[in-house]
């Protein structure tokens, strides 16, 4: 047993660990690029099926909204005690509900949410279908004449995009009723003044980019978690598999696009 | 001069109705999986009306067979014809429309977990504009009246026995009305007596659905009910073929395996 393992080991590094890595990481986006194709063009290609999109959407949206409501209140009344005692030391308590607005609408929504979204939605859906392509139900609807893709991966990966941005607002609102609530604890101020002071807060520049980039956020969940369920391929080990490198991909996708978002956002406005 | 002319046309005739009554003809098929070769140079016939059964061993390839059969997995060469047209030359709505002539059971029954045996069932129906839902309901009712489980229309896939399973996946095959049935591995994981059931429903369903059918298998008890002619596969190839008594008679020994 032991000696098996240094021998993979040894292997390895007789081909050099890089090359490999490398290898695999190029094909696996060239795959990933070519799955995105696909999508685009069956999006547009006939059957549509609304039926499914919209029972999809309950499923990622509705099905989402207690998980995301509860993480969206604690993040608003965390963030807000977190801050008091830093802009107390500045004077500037007053601040408190611009200021928690401003991170949670511009940032910490949107990445939280589709965290969550990606743990909860994206391995769902890398799982489910692998064991669809494991237990060849995928195929078995491609031998009756139906074509899976529009019916399984299209209307998933239209599902995750056009629910997370709800789920977004859902939390964000969320968010700043646990901090309207973090504000009171120690002190008084009406609700009115909290949410006057919100807005007041927040410019089209604030709110825009950041509901466009929960689109991606949206899509990315999708399509990592149908490109790994679907093309799933070691039997029934492959399913947990899926599952977790859905997550663990989408996860790193979020943030690099959030990456890039940001950058953007920070040229045009 | 004349006389050969004539000859030749009659050959050519000849030539054209043999190949018509051919429901699945395959040639010289290869296929390989990176540097696994699975098929090398298969060549099998199924003639129409006739219950073709084809034995061997776990890992010969049975299967990838079939599947080549309707287009889920490209052969790298040879060539397939199903119901008189080329598989390997089909594309997109004509694969889709030759698909739906050949009915295929999978080895696990490939029922779909989300739905009930009812939508299960109708599943395969909603391509077809043409079928009110008032006919695909008595569809789905006769379908399951003749594999004998009109109870179960209402429960989930989770709730049947592997038997009954199986027979849910094959009513949903039925309701198309194929003229070709493909069972992949039909009484596997089965128990003898509930094996003998799924044997004889096929045997039932070429009577009913005047099917011509490739049944896959290792189980000798149901080669015997349902075969007309026995293909025996190893290594890629077909090592024999005949009837069930010529292959009991056999003195090739891995044909002798099957039957000790
Ligand atoms: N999709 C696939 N990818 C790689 N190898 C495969 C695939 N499908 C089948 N094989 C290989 O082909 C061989 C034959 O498989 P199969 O046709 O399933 O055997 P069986 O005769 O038991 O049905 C096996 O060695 C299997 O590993
Ligand atoms: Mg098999």
């Amino acid at each position: 047993m032991d000696s098996s393992k240094k021998k993979a080991i040894h292997e390895d590094e007789d081909n050099g660990p890089w090359f490999p890595m490398l290898f695999s990481f190029f094909s696996e986006m060239t795959s990933l690029t070519l799955f995105t194709a696909k999508y685009c063009k069956n999006l547009f290609i006939p059957p549509y099926e609304i039926n499914e999109l919209l029972k999809q959407c309950y499923f990622v949206g509705y099905r989402s909204l207690p998980l995301v409501g509860i993480t969206g209140f604690i993040m608003g009344l965390v963030l807000t005690i977190q801050s008091r005692p830093t802009l107390s030391e500045f004077g500037a308590e007053s601040w408190l509900p611009a200021m928690v607005a401003v991170s949670i609408i511009r940032e910490i929504g949107p990445v939280i949410t589709a965290l969550i979204c990606a743990g909860k939605v994206g391995s769902g859906i890398g799982a489910e279908l692998a064991s669809m392509r494991v237990t060849e139900q995928i195929d078995a609807m491609e031998v009756s004449g139906i074509n899976p893709f529009n019916y399984i991966v299209v209307t998933r990966i239209l599902a995750t995009t056009l629910m997370l941005p709800v789920l977004v607002v859902f939390s964000d609102v969320i968010a700043l009723a646990g901090s309207f609530l973090a504000v009171n604890i120690n002190g008084e101020v009406t609700f009115t003044l909290f949410f006057s002071q919100v807005i007041d807060s927040l410019a089209f520049s604030d709110v825009f980019p950041s509901f466009i980039k929960t689109f991606f956020f949206g899509f990315a969940i999708g399509l990592i978690g149908c490109y790994k369920g679907y093309n799933t391929d070691k039997g029934t080990e492959g399913v947990g598999l899926s599952a977790n490198s859905a997550v663990v991909l989408s996860s790193l996708l979020i943030f690099v696009m959030d990456m890039i978002a940001v950058q953007i956002t920070d040229l045009l406005f | 001069m004349n006389d050969s002319n004539s000859d030749k046309k009659k050959t050519n005739e000849t030539d054209e109705t043999s190949a018509k009554e051919f429901a699945i003809e395959i040639v010289d098929l290869h296929k390989s999986f990176k540097s696994n070769r699975v098929l090398k140079g298969l060549n099998l016939v199924l003639a129409k009306g006739e219950n073709l059964v084809v034995l061997g061993k776990s890992g010969t390839g049975k299967s990838v067979l079939i599947k080549c059969v309707v287009g889920l997995i490209e052969p790298e060469e040879g060539s397939l014809t199903v119901l008189g047209e080329n598989v390997l030359e089909l594309k997109d709505k004509k694969l889709n429309d030759l698909r739906k002539k050949v009915g295929f059971l999978f080895q696990s029954a490939a029922l779909y977990d989300s739905m009930t045996v009812r939508e299960n069932l109708k599943f395969p129906l909603r391509t077809d504009p043409s079928i009110e839902e008032d006919e695909k309901e008595a569809l789905v009712k006769e379908a399951l009246e003749n594999v004998g489980l009109l109870d179960a229309i209402d429960k989930m896939p989770s709730e049947l026995s592997g038997g009954m399973r199986k027979r849910v996946g094959l009513a949903r095959t039925l309701i198309l009305k194929p003229a070709v049935m493909l069972y992949d591995e039909p009484t596997n994981g089965l128990d003898p007596i509930t094996s003998r059931e799924i044997s004889k429903l096929i045997t039932d369903v070429r009577e009913k659905y005047k099917t011509s059918s490739i049944i896959i298998t290792h189980d000798i008890a149901c080669a015997k009910i349902t075969a007309d002619r026995i293909v025996v596969l190893k290594d890629g190839v077909c090592l024999t073929e005949g009837t069930f008594e010529e292959l009991q008679n056999s003195e090739i020994p891995e044909v002798r395996a099957y039957f000790e």
